[in-house]
């Protein structure tokens, strides 16, 4: 399969998530430049993170309008998987893909740490490979990862299992001191309805190899692998017109 | 209308003028003046401190960019090379701790990718006052979220750096970035211009009215009008300097380009002057093509501006259109503002008409050079005295070994940084494979086997008490640290922070710590390949500790077998390399304990620190040590403790040789298990290993002895027999972990 990796002005992480899915994982995987109108037959989308456009305004606020996220919507309205990692779920957030808003961190200083979070759903794209309930592993670095979403629309997302991770301790249990940045409900990670377009704070691509300190985040990228194998999950192609 | 109050603005003395005029043979107009003051300032001639450096060891067959470029560059096999350099941004981080730190990253970064290199990992090394006074807390805060906040946005890992308080950097914080890249080593670009008729481009931010004269600046003493010069430093922008850094990289892998040079202090003016004099030609432009933020700026004004995130290039002739096409892929608009000439002058144009017009030689090579007049201080004499047999009273918090180690651990100076270092990215980029916090900062190279580590150390206190002895003492503690982490130390960057020069006290400080340097960098080989100088780091005619900041940079053959300080496993044996002769000089337990800057920092012997740093680094390439730390601040029971940190508790304990240095049994005991002697490390080896690893440490002369072991959930220590400190895990680590963070603690909320 081909893993396409979105290129913003300031993503940083783009070279890493291509490392991951190209090296580690062992697919396809290309760079999609921002300005770019052609998903180049990626069969899996990753938004990375960084700084996009410097995140001057809000974050990912200018991204969403670049060219190419015509062309994700539009993969993604057709059942594309889709993965927004730290700024990339920030970018997913604006461009209204998964519902939301990111707030300062609750310290208002930026983290960069190793932090466990739990697999809440197995129905997705980017977790079909996971186990319910597994505990992960995985580094965050940002400072505006406080999750904020209204308490109906937090109740909407829990009644349709869109939480997809959350920030725990070791053992999986959900407590305040294991939510880093002080989100809602300590979300780490949501989908959206249709279940193909995934975000997540934490960084699965920097946790894919032991020497870096884990591995516990391939299972992420692994499952996109399986998701496009079973055909559980695809973008058809879009009619000529 | 150059008269003495205008010199005196510029910082020029008037014999200095007097040459001015005679190399020009006439008198300078004002924007001549202000190029002049720029180039002439201490900060871009080293006028002081030349005579001095070039004594500096910088060759060696690793060695492919010594002293003079941007950046230096070392062989770092697989046809690479690490580009690295450490440089200071003291004076703007004072006056702005936000704004001043982020530049010094932009700064130092530019500095590594201008030499083509793609930029990988950042370090740091910070002083500053006493930490609980609320004036430092903010300006340590701003200068950690200024570093933090360019490094993580532009996607550089800072996987390392150091921290001090001493009172003597209260109204003078040191902020010294590192910053290391990697580059084909045939494709290393110069800062040259060269080619008659090759265009001169302009690339990045737009030129306003910020920083001019921060050179200038950087180069005076700070008094209490200081923070009347904020308007000299500059703003940083870290998406900017991201689009250059790619558009840059991508530049380069043509080869239509000749030179490139970023454009920080003294802006555009020292960029043109130096990529002019290193191609032994001469650069003309028109200041009106320079872009410009602010409206009716004069060519003074532009000239002298310190903007920043802007670039020179001298491109081929021809090229111009493939070269603009990929600025413009980023968005970014490269300016063609001039051209390369044959005639070797600086000429500034504006429409046309020329409005300043000097030798390049006149700028950089026959800019004065001092050889400033130096006397040992007397300074001296009082505090190297040092009776152990007559102490002050003791701080009442330390009543026996166990308390005086608790005190250490949660002194700033030894506590845990992570309070700093977890507001630094330091994991971007997927190749830290030795955290902060775990000893020298180690990332591994894609596409080979290799790693590269990197520390950098200092120790102010140990220079004022004995400036050269302080200054060998660093690079020594750098080469171990990279040791430690098992990588085999290459070469060495240096920052050299001081007062004022023009003091014989200051200046005999400097001498000595730049010949320390030598001698040690010679001894373990590992030249200098670049560096930076800030001088006049004095408020109000109180100078910091002298403080040299060495960063050495070592390699590992195998990323996989990198060390670092954290034990593994219960019930390996614990080795000490090294012998411990219980000096307390200059020690963090004198401070701790007594409030005491006194006596002499501990003796070094090179050989015995050369082949200690051998065994290190032959052990880690043979996995036969599972941990590995260095002894500095604090001693052995504070190495020790370290040791047993983020480990889910591993103990260890041990006993280690008494020693006899005063009357009393406790300064004894304090001398063992805190004195601060060199050329030590402690390493945990499977007991499978022991026998091994003994044979190897004798066969490379150095003292080995097994110590104990680790295990049990406490560390428990005896000196000559007798139990001196038995202490939970857990109870140290928090009195470490608390060291930094209990003074902000509250305010996070």
């Amino acid at each position: 399969m081909k893993f396409g990796i979105v290129v913003f002005p300031g993503s940083n992480c783009d070279h890493d998530a291509y490392h991951a899915a190209k090296h580690v994982v062992g697919q396809d995987a290309e760079f999609l430049w921002h300005k770019d109108t052609d998903l180049k037959g990626a069969d899996a989308l990753i938004l990375p993170g960084g700084f996009s456009y410097g995140d001057y305004l809000r974050t990912g606020a200018i991204a969403r309008f670049s060219p190419i996220m015509r062309e994700v919507q539009s993969f993604a309205a057709r059942g594309g998987p889709v993965l927004g990692v730290c700024n990339g779920f920030q970018i997913l957030l604006e461009a209204g893909l998964i519902p939301g808003a990111m707030l300062r961190n609750r310290g208002v200083k930026f983290v960069c740490a190793h932090v466990h979070i739990r697999v809440e759903q197995t129905d997705t794209p980017f977790t079909c490979a996971a186990r319910k309930g597994q505990v992960l592993r995985i580094p965050i670095a940002h400072g505006e990862g406080n999750y904020f979403a209204t308490p109906d629309a937090l109740a909407k997302l829990e009644a349709n299992r869109q939480v997809i991770f959350r920030y725990t301790t070791a053992g999986g249990d959900v407590t305040d001191e294991a939510n880093p940045n002080g989100s809602a409900a300590n979300i780490a990670g949501l989908c959206n309805e249709a279940r193909n377009v995934v975000g997540l704070m934490p960084h699965p691509e920097r946790a894919c190899e032991s020497t870096l300190g884990s591995a516990d985040g391939l299972v992420i990228l692994e499952s996109a692998v399986h998701a496009i194998r079973g055909g559980l999950f695809s973008a058809p192609e879009k009619a000529a017109v | 209308m150059i008269d003495s109050k205008v010199l005196e603005r510029h910082g020029l003395k008037p014999d200095e003028y007097e040459r001015i005029v005679a190399f020009m043979g006439r008198e300078p107009n004002l924007t001549e003046l202000g190029i002049f003051s720029v180039m002439w300032s201490e900060h871009c001639s080293y006028k002081s401190s030349r005579v001095h450096l070039r004594t500096l060891p910088t060759r060696g067959p690793q060695v492919l960019q010594g002293p003079g470029e941007n950046a230096g560059a070392v062989d770092i096999g697989d046809g690479l090379a690490a580009v690295f350099k450490i440089e200071s941004h003291n004076h703007p981080s004072f006056i702005e701790p936000y704004q001043g730190a982020a530049t010094g990253v932009g700064g130092i970064i530019r500095d590594i990718f201008t030499m083509g290199a793609r930029p990988i990992a950042l370090l740091n090394s910070l002083r500053f006052g006493a930490l609980d006074s609320p004036a430092t807390q903010r300006l340590l805060e701003g200068v950690v979220a200024g570093i933090a906040g360019y490094g993580n946005s532009i996607g550089i890992p800072t996987v390392g750096g150091e921290i001090a308080f001493e009172p003597s950097y209260a109204g003078n914080p040191l902020v010294n970035v590192f910053c290391l890249g990697i580059a084909k080593a045939s494709d290393i670009i110069k800062g040259i211009a060269s080619g008659a008729g090759n265009a001169v481009y302009y690339v990045g931010a737009k030129t306003g009215r910020d920083g001019i004269h921060g050179a200038t600046m950087a180069s005076a003493e700070f008094d209490e009008k200081s923070a009347e010069k904020r308007p000299a430093v500059q703003v940083g922008d870290p998406f900017m300097e991201k689009l250059l850094l790619e558009a840059c990289l991508e530049v380069m892998k043509t080869d239509a380009l000749i030179g490139i040079q970023d454009m920080g202090a003294a802006g555009l003016t020292c960029s043109t002057t130096e990529m002019g004099s290193r191609g032994g030609a001469g650069v003309e432009i028109d200041v009106a093509k320079v872009p410009q933020r602010e409206t009716g700026m004069t060519p003074y004004e532009i000239m002298l501006s310190e903007s920043q995130e802007r670039m020179l290039l001298v491109v081929k002739r021809g090229r111009e259109a493939e070269v603009e096409r990929i600025f413009e892929k980023w968005d970014l608009h490269a300016s063609h503002i001039g051209e390369v000439t044959t005639d070797g002058m600086l000429r500034v144009k504006e429409h046309g008409k020329v409005v300043a017009e000097i030798p390049n030689r006149a700028l950089t090579d026959e800019a004065p050079v001092y050889n400033r007049p130096m006397s040992r201080p007397e300074y001296l004499d009082e505090v190297q005295k040092l009776d152990l047999d007559v102490l002050p009273a003791r701080d009442a918090r330390i009543r026996d070994d166990r308390t005086a180690l608790l005190a250490l651990l949660g002194s700033p100076a030894v506590g845990s940084k992570r309070w700093v270092y977890r507001q630094y990215d330091h994991m971007v980029r997927t190749n830290t494979v030795n955290m902060p916090g775990m000893g020298a900062g180690v990332v591994r190279i894609k596409d080979t086997d290799r790693a590269l580590a990197m520390s950098v150390d200092g120790n102010g206190r140990y220079c004022y008490l004995d400036p050269k002895h302080g200054a060998m003492l660093a690079v020594a503690e750098a080469a171990r640290n990279v040791a430690c982490a098992g990588g085999r130390p290459l070469a060495a960057t240096n920052c050299l922070n001081f007062g004022n020069p023009e003091r014989a006290g200051i200046m005999w400080q400097f001498g000595q710590a730049v010949a320390g340097i030598s001698e040690a960098c010679r001894a373990l080989d590992t030249p200098i390949t670049g560096g930076n100088v800030s001088l006049y780091n004095e408020t109000d005619g109180r100078a910091i500790y002298p403080t040299p900041v060495i960063g050495v940079v070592g390699l590992l053959e195998h990323a996989d077998r990198v060390v670092s300080r954290r034990f593994q496993s219960a019930g390996d044996a614990l080795i000490l390399l090294g012998d411990g002769k219980g000096e307390l000089g200059g020690s963090e337990y004198l401070k701790v304990a007594y409030g005491l800057v006194q006596g002499t920092p501990p003796a070094l012997d090179l050989t015995a620190e050369r082949a200690l740093q051998a065994l290190l680094v032959q052990l880690a390439g043979a996995r036969l040590m599972r941990s590995a730390h260095d002894c500095s601040d604090g001693g052995l029971a504070v190495t020790l403790a370290e040791c047993t940190f983020d480990t889910d508790g591993i103990g260890a304990d041990v006993s280690i040789d008494a020693v006899s240095v005063a009357r009393n049994g406790e300064t004894n005991r304090a001398a063992a298990l805190f004195g601060e002697s060199a050329s030590r490390a402690v390493i945990a080896v499977a007991q499978s290993d022991v026998a091994e690893v003994l044979k190897r440490a004798s066969a490379a002369a150095v003292p080995a002895k097994v110590i104990g072991r680790t295990g049990g959930d406490s560390i428990r220590i005896s000196v000559g027999g007798e139990a001196a400190v038995t202490l939970a895990v857990a109870e140290a680590e928090r009195a470490w972990s608390n060291a930094v963070e209990q003074y902000f603690a509250k305010r996070v909320a």
